[in-house]
Parts: C-alpha cells; sequence; structure tokens
C-alpha cells in the first residue's frame, strides 16, 4: 500500500520541525483609498468599472449593451433578468450564456480580485462559461490586500469558490495579451456606492 | 593593521597590472600590505567544478600563506567569495575561520574597513561598470535588480571620487557574463553568448572602457572585444582607482 | 528525445543567434515585468522571507499535514488516491476513467503530470488526451515537451504556431496575428470542454486546514474542464501543501507577480467539495519527493511553488531554451530537482550555470538555488558522475596549484606558449579561442615583478 510507504519515508526524512511565521498584518489605507486603489486595477487587468448607485441600474446598462436575442443569467433577485436555480441543472446548457452578472462578498484592491462563492454563482460553471461576466461589488466591501482577504473569509463555508481579476487572458502567443481565452471575454464590475 | 595581498592564480600569471595597481593602491592609502610569495590559488577552479574534496591542499597553502594577517585583500570578488564560504581545515579550523572572516575583496575594503573617502585619482573617460555575481550577490558589493532594497553600490562610491570619470548607464545593470569558471569552455555556446551580449550593452551605451571589481569577468569580455577588434579596453577596478593624470599607459 | 546533454544542445540552440535574441528579449521584458510587481510591494521581501518560512514548516511537518489534509478531503467528499511513483500515479488516473468507461480526457496545465508522462501513457492505453492551456495545446500539437513550466510554448515562433494551427486546426495558411489564432483555439477547446466527461487538472496549493485545493489559471481551462466534467481528478506533489487557508493570502501575493508581473492570475479557484453528481479525485504524488526531503543540502527545493521566475531571470536558460534542459522542468530549478530523479541522466544540469546567484534573489520561497548547484557539482562528482577526463584535468590542476613552485613553473611555460607558440593553443580543439580570444601574455607575471621590486 503506498500511502502506508509514503507516509512513512516522509516521516524518517522530514527535518525537526520548524515554527510557522507571525501573520503579516499591514495598516488598511482608507476606504477612499482602497476604492481608488481598486478601480485602478481593474482597468489594469482589462477590466472596467461602471459606478451604480442602486442594484437594479445593472439592468439598465444590460439593456444598453446586449440585445433581447442574448442569453443572459443571473441570480440577483433585484434584476430583471433574475434566473430561478433549482441545483439540478446540466452545466452545458449554459453554453450560449452571453452575459451573467454575480453578487460578490467583497473585492480585493492590490490586484483587481473579487471573491464569489458557488451559492452565488447559480452553478460552478457559469463565470466562466458566460461570454461577459459582471461582478457587482459593494464599495464598503473592498479589502486592501490579500492577507485582509483571507482574514474576512476565513470562516466562510463554501463547496467552491474564486477569485476572479478580469476577463480570461492569454499570453501565450509571443506574449501578446489577448482577452478571452477560454472564460469570460470581458468582466465589468459594476461597483455600488 | 599587516595586510595580506591575495593575487588570484590567474591575476598573477595574466593581469599584472590589476595586482600592481591594487598593492600600489592600498600603500598609497598608507596600508601596510605583504604579498607571501608562495601563494597560488583558492581553489575554486575546481571546486566550481565539482571537485571540492580535492582542494585541500590548496586549502592548507592558502590558510599557510595568510593566517598571519589582520586583512587579506584581493582584487577579485570571486576568488574572496570562495575563501569566504568553503576555506576549512580539520586541523587548521581556527585560522581558516579567522581568515574567511577577515578576508575582503578590495572595493569593500576600501569602503567598509578604510572608510575611504577621496580617492585622488583622474580617468577622464566614459566607463561601463560590470557587476561581476559573485562580489555583488554573494559579497553584496552594490544592491541587486531582483531584490526590494535600498540602492547602493561600493564600486560607484569610489568611481565616483575619481576625477573626470564618466560612469554609463547599461540596459541590463547586473546580468552574468557569462564566464563561470569551467563554464566558459564545458558550456562554450552559451558562455560565449552571454559574453557578447554583456559587451555589446556596453558598447551600445557608449563605454570606452569596461571596469568591474573581477579580473575573470573582464577577461572574458575582453577575448570578446578583441575576437571583435573593438578599441574598448577593460580595466582592473584597482586601475582605474590608481590612475594618475595623463599617466595610464601600458 | 535524443540523449544529448545540455552544452550539445544549447549548442545547436545557439546556431540561430537570431532567435537566441528573441528567446532572451521575451524572457528578460518578463523578469522585468516581474521586477515591476515585486518592487510595487514596499514589504516584498518580508513576504518572500514569510513563504519561505511557511514552506520550512510544511517541509519539516509533511506527515502530519498530509494526513490531515487527507482527513479533510474526504470529510468534504474527495476521493483521495497515494501514488509512489509516476507508473502508480498514471495507473491510478487510467483506473478512475477505465472504471467509467471513459476514452477522452481534458488536462489543465500540470507539470507534474509532464514528470510522470501521463500523456503519453494514457495515449497507450487509447485514451485521448487534450491538453486545454493554449501554450501546451501547441506544444501538444508540435508533439514536443514544454519548454518553460508557466510559458510552455516561450520558444515558438507565431508564425510557427499559425502553421500548427493551419495543419491542425484548419485556420488560413499565413495566419499568424495571435487574436486571430486564441479565437481559433477558443473555438476548438470550447468543443472539447462541451464534450469531455474527465477532466484533469493539476493543484497550485492544498490546504491542509480545510482539505481544499487551489487551481490557479489565466485562461479559465482547468474551471470550464472541472464543472463540465463528470470527474475530476486533480494530481498534486505532495509538497504542494500548505498548512492554512490564510496562508494562500502570502502565496497568492508572491506567484504570479513572480511568474508573469501580473497581481494575480484571472482565476485562483478553491476546490472544496465536488459539485452535486459529480466525483472529485486528488492523487498525492510522491514520485522522489521523499527521497529528495531526505536529502539535507536539497530538500528545501522542495519549497518550490512552480512560479518560473527562476528560468526567465537565468542568463543560461534564456541563451539555450528550455528544451536543452532535456527534463520534464527546465531551468535553475529544474537542475536542483532533477539530479534527484536520475543522478547520471541528469549530471549535465548542475553544470549548466555560472553561479551567478539571480535565481535565489527572484525565488519567491528563497530556495537557495545557486548553493544547491554547487552542492548537486559535488555529489555528482563524488558518485562517479563526472567524465573521467574531467577527472583527470581537475587532478592536474590540483597538482600544479597545490605546490608553489610547480605553479610558478606551469604559468612560465603557459604564458611562453601562448605567446611564442600560440597555434597550440588557438585552435579549433580550445573551446575558449571559438568566440574569443586568449589573453595577451605579460612578460612577467606579478610574482616576478614583485620579487624585482620589492627585495
Amino acid at each position: 500500500m503506498s500511502r502506508a510507504q509514503i507516509l512513512s519515508a516522509i516521516l524518517n526524512n522530514q527535518p525537526q520541525s520548524t515554527l510557522l511565521p507571525e501573520d503579516l498584518q499591514f495598516d488598511s489605507p482608507s476606504n477612499e483609498v482602497v476604492s481608488e486603489k481598486f478601480c485602478q486595477m481593474i482597468n489594469l487587468i482589462g477590466g472596467k468599472v461602471v459606478v451604480i448607485q442602486k442594484v437594479e441600474d445593472i439592468n439598465l446598462y444590460i439593456s444598453e449593451h446586449f440585445t433581447k436575442s442574448d442569453r443572459i443569467i443571473t441570480p440577483i433577485e433585484e434584476l430583471d433578468y433574475f434566473t430561478p436555480f433549482t441545483g439540478d441543472e446540466v452545466p452545458h446548457d449554459f453554453v450560449n450564456t452571453e452575459f451573467a452578472v454575480f453578487k460578490t462578498h467583497f473585492a480585493v484592491a492590490e490586484n483587481g480580485a473579487v471573491w464569489i462563492t458557488e451559492d452565488r454563482m447559480g452553478h460552478r460553471v457559469l463565470p466562466f462559461i458566460t461570454q461577459h461576466l459582471g461582478m457587482l461589488v459593494e464599495e464598503n466591501q473592498i479589502v486592501a490586500t490579500m492577507h485582509d482577504a483571507y482574514k474576512k473569509m476565513a470562516d466562510a463555508e463554501y463547496d467552491f469558490g474564486t477569485f476572479v481579476a478580469g476577463p480570461s487572458k492569454t499570453a501565450d502567443i509571443e506574449q501578446s495579451l489577448v482577452l478571452g481565452a477560454h472564460g469570460a471575454r470581458s468582466m465589468t464590475i459594476f461597483l455600488l456606492k | 593593521m599587516r595586510v595580506g595581498l591575495f593575487v588570484p592564480c590567474y591575476v598573477d600569471q595574466f593581469y599584472p597590472n590589476a595586482a600592481i595597481a591594487t598593492l600600489k593602491l592600498l600603500r598609497k592609502l598608507g596600508v601596510d600590505v605583504y604579498y607571501p610569495q608562495n601563494q597560488t590559488c583558492c581553489g575554486q577552479p575546481m571546486a566550481n567544478s565539482g571537485y571540492e574534496h580535492l582542494t585541500k591542499d590548496c586549502d592548507r597553502l592558502f590558510i599557510d600563506n595568510f593566517a598571519e594577517f589582520d586583512y587579506i585583500v584581493s582584487p577579485s570578488g570571486s576568488c574572496v567569495l570562495h575563501v569566504k564560504d568553503h576555506l576549512h581545515d580539520e586541523q587548521k579550523e581556527q585560522q581558516a575561520t579567522h581568515i574567511r572572516k577577515r578576508v575582503y575583496e578590495l572595493v569593500e575594503f576600501l569602503t567598509d574597513v578604510l572608510k575611504v573617502d577621496k580617492i585622488t585619482a583622474s580617468f577622464p573617460h566614459k566607463v561601463g561598470l560590470h557587476q561581476s555575481c559573485h562580489g555583488q550577490r554573494g559579497l553584496h558589493l552594490s544592491s541587486m535588480t531582483e531584490l526590494v532594497d535600498t540602492p547602493f553600490s561600493k564600486p560607484m562610491q569610489l568611481l565616483n571620487q575619481v576625477e573626470g570619470l564618466e560612469i554609463i548607464q547599461l540596459t541590463r545593470p547586473d546580468e552574468c557574463c557569462g564566464f563561470g569558471g569551467t563554464f566558459c569552455v564545458a558550456e562554450e555556446a552559451v558562455s560565449a553568448k552571454m559574453g557578447k551580449d554583456r559587451v555589446e550593452d556596453h558598447l551600445m551605451n557608449g563605454a570606452e572602457y569596461i571596469t568591474a571589481a573581477d579580473m575573470s569577468c573582464l577577461m572574458h569580455m575582453e577575448g570578446i572585444l578583441k575576437r571583435k577588434n573593438s578599441k574598448v579596453k577593460v580595466l582592473h577596478i584597482a586601475e582605474i582607482l590608481n590612475a594618475e593624470k595623463e599617466a595610464l599607459s601600458e | 528525445m535524443s540523449n544529448l546533454q545540455h552544452p550539445a544542445l544549447s549548442e545547436i540552440f545557439n546556431r540561430d543567434e537570431d532567435r537566441v535574441n528573441w528567446h532572451d528579449d521575451t524572457l528578460w521584458w518578463i523578469r522585468a515585468k516581474r521586477d515591476k510587481a515585486a518592487q510595487g510591494i514596499s514589504e516584498w521581501e518580508l513576504l518572500r522571507e514569510t513563504a519561505s518560512q511557511i514552506k520550512n514548516n510544511v517541509l519539516s511537518n509533511l506527515h502530519q499535514y498530509l494526513e490531515e489534509f487527507e482527513k479533510n478531503a474526504l470529510a468534504n467528499g474527495i476521493k483521495v488516491h497515494w501514488a509512489a511513483d509516476a507508473a502508480e500515479h498514471n495507473k491510478i488516473v487510467h483506473g478512475l476513467l477505465a472504471a467509467k468507461g471513459i476514452t477522452q480526457m481534458v488536462k489543465s496545465k500540470s507539470m507534474l503530470t509532464e514528470e510522470c508522462h501521463l500523456n503519453d501513457y494514457l495515449e497507450q492505453k487509447g485514451i485521448d488526451v487534450i491538453d486545454s492551456d493554449l501554450g501546451e495545446r501547441i506544444v501538444q500539437l508540435a508533439k514536443e515537451p514544454p519548454s518553460h513550466i508557466v510559458l510552455p510554448c516561450i520558444h515558438k515562433k507565431k508564425e510557427e504556431i499559425g502553421q500548427i494551427f493551419h495543419e491542425n486546426l484548419g485556420t488560413e495558411a499565413g495566419v499568424s496575428d495571435p487574436q486571430v489564432l486564441t479565437e481559433t483555439a477558443r473555438i476548438h477547446l470550447r468543443e472539447t470542454f462541451l464534450t469531455r466527461r474527465s477532466a484533469l487538472t493539476g493543484v497550485n496549493f492544498a490546504v491542509a486546514e480545510t482539505g481544499e485545493f487551489v487551481v490557479c489559471t489565466n485562461e479559465g481551462n482547468a474551471d470550464m474542464g472541472a464543472h463540465l466534467a463528470d470527474i475530476h481528478i486533480a494530481s498534486m506533489g505532495i509538497e504542494k501543501l500548505i498548512p492554512k487557508k490564510k496562508h494562500l493570502g502570502v502565496f497568492l501575493r508572491l506567484l504570479t507577480r513572480s511568474a508573469t508581473g501580473q497581481p494575480i492570475t484571472t482565476y485562483s479557484s478553491h476546490f472544496k467539495k465536488p459539485r452535486k453528481g459529480q466525483e472529485m479525485h486528488i492523487v498525492l504524488v510522491d514520485n522522489g519527493r521523499s527521497v529528495q526531503l531526505g536529502r539535507e543540502s536539497f530538500r528545501n527545493s522542495l519549497k518550490c511553488i512552480r512560479c518560473g521566475a527562476c528560468m526567465n531571470t537565468c542568463p543560461v536558460y534564456r541563451r539555450s531554451g528550455g528544451h536543452s534542459y532535456h527534463n520534464a522542468i527546465a531551468g535553475p530549478i529544474g537542475a536542483i530537482l532533477a539530479p534527484n530523479l536520475d543522478m547520471k541522466k541528469y549530471s549535465d544540469l548542475p553544470f549548466a550555470s555560472t553561479l551567478c546567484g539571480s535565481c535565489t534573489n527572484v525565488c519567491p520561497v528563497k530556495i537557495d538555488i545557486h548553493d544547491q548547484l554547487y552542492k548537486w557539482r559535488q555529489v555528482i562528482v563524488k558518485e562517479g558522475n563526472s567524465p573521467a577526463a574531467k577527472t583527470m584535468a581537475m587532478k592536474v590542476m590540483n597538482f600544479t596549484l597545490a605546490s608553489p613552485t610547480r605553479f610558478k613553473l606551469a604559468g612560465k611555460i603557459g604564458r611562453w606558449t601562448l605567446k611564442h607558440a600560440g597555434f597550440t593553443v588557438n585552435n579549433g580543439l580550445n573551446p575558449w579561442y571559438k568566440h574569443r580570444e586568449m589573453p595577451e601574455p605579460p612578460k612577467e607575471s606579478f610574482s616576478e615583478w614583485y620579487k624585482k621590486n620589492n627585495p
């Protein structure tokens, strides 16, 4: 049985235990600074920021940017495009999704990432398979760094969660940046003031 | 303070001027310098090739030559680093330890021990400074572009005191020249290409001279400059720091 | 691949100097982006030190963390497998597919599966594997291994990729626009994602505390594969563990900044439980890692988080190309990992370095890469993996240098020869002379001068 063999080899070979370092602590800048940095980062990583005053404002954005025949999906109840999910959906059925928009838990200023878990995705595949992606971020839910991010989600329960930072991208061909590799071609942050 | 001058084997044989300049410079600064005549080599060529176990005789010889000095100074960062990191002797470990702690590359000896802040030298030329890896990354003669650190440079600190000298900016300030000891023949293709690229950076940015705190890198770059029939010359930093007005022939 | 070693493979690579310049410039550009990203974080060096200490703690408690991870992963509904070596890993993966009658799999980037040569194995078993990372797909179509752990086809020019796409994916001949080629791959691979019932991904980090694992991609290919498949297999080396979820904060800050200069990958997905109706498996692979853990001088190579920064900064790698390392993992980190797997076969790699130390400086987990290269050289020679001629030459050199008299005589002869009989040195047999002139021999050595001038 390899398990026992591997574990015993490791036990024999691992050196004397060393301590874990102290957690890193940094002063958090003001909300304003954090929000501004976040917006800068979003632009830098190929996303865009749309400032909204209320969640329903997203409806307007969608009607302006997509046509009636485009398939729009969202688990956000306040929106006209709200799609009820039963939990039994087949992921492949979402293949023709043009735009999907989700409510994030929070965002991270230093890298423009937003944190979202499966319970807010409708389906795991949706943020990835949709052609264009929207993410709702409440302005008072932006943290400065990844250390703060993990502090915020320390006790969060989820089956699947992901940080998403911008549209899907690749630079595999001669380091030329191309947006829209396999995931979403664009990412719009709806920043709720 | 008694200082032992350690002249690496290839400097002794091929670049005596670098060693002469080192000796004269130290004397000019009032240092009591001695050159133990039975010295040969620090053993690095063998050790870097994987034969550290063969260098015991070299180590012993080194200890016998240098244990008596307060400081050991050498115009080669690479050899100094080797001594600092690897000089041991089962029977004479105390002396070996003393040497490891007291061996200095020339530039750091000037800036850190003598704390030289005025050099009377004149060298009215455009000079490219090559950061030799072992001096820079091993002995920390200057900050490194990979690290997030306050910039500093001990060689530059000294060169800035030389009258008329103009330092040129390099596109890649601290890339390796590709010498690497036996690497230069064992990995000839990559080594030569690295050397060509390093030289090109200096030429492109208008260097008339290339200097460094390590003669081995300069030997490599000189080989490439000469093959190109370039007029650009290499000079050990000691030769520049010791340059008198209008002098510098040979 | 051939049995050629690094010097010979590099010599071949260097026959096309323009290409070497192009390869070098491309990778240097990535190194420069990495520098800029690092400079943007004032606490960068503290982060590296913290990451290093976390990884040291992992290696010194690996046994406990593996058991903890297994327990938590099982509780999460993930099935855990253990593979002692590459062969067992491949067998496990095949067994999982065979049990479900699956003959097609989509795979996102996993250097471990390269190390295990999984694709070849599965192909022999009649299973079709498609690599979904664009760079990996390109080298797969070209029937080549990746040349870089983060940038698999960094050695290929866009025109060559255009030709590969023309031959395999039906693009028009002569098309080489990265935008067009990427769009073609997107369409081709969407079809793949939608039709594969099984997906294999690598693992960037696995958290002992929670039993979850994190997969980072820019393209979204790992997620597309995993979330559309009935069975998700994640292959990970046992060293990928970290103790606690909060440690991800440290590593995710370092990983991509070191790799490409991006602040974070587009997707950092945390897989904790399989989705409803899906099977999720994790294969914990040893394949020499427990042996390396026992090598005191080399164990901390297992701290590696596979960012590739050491390759991008390495002046040798940039001018010799990833394939010159004839190992799944190229560059400085490959050169200290490979001898553990096969010391004879990879005896050349620790010598493919000038020991300049740049690799150690960029390493986000502070592996002392160049010191380990030096140490591997000693081990390789001691264990008899060095050419006899080299050993002889070293003994002669030592014999000369160990005696002041012999050294002075040899120096005199050497300088005389160079001056008066240069043809014995300056010829095709002297590798130095191929691209470089020999130093001009001075009329006297320093010691001769000193004797005269300091009586």
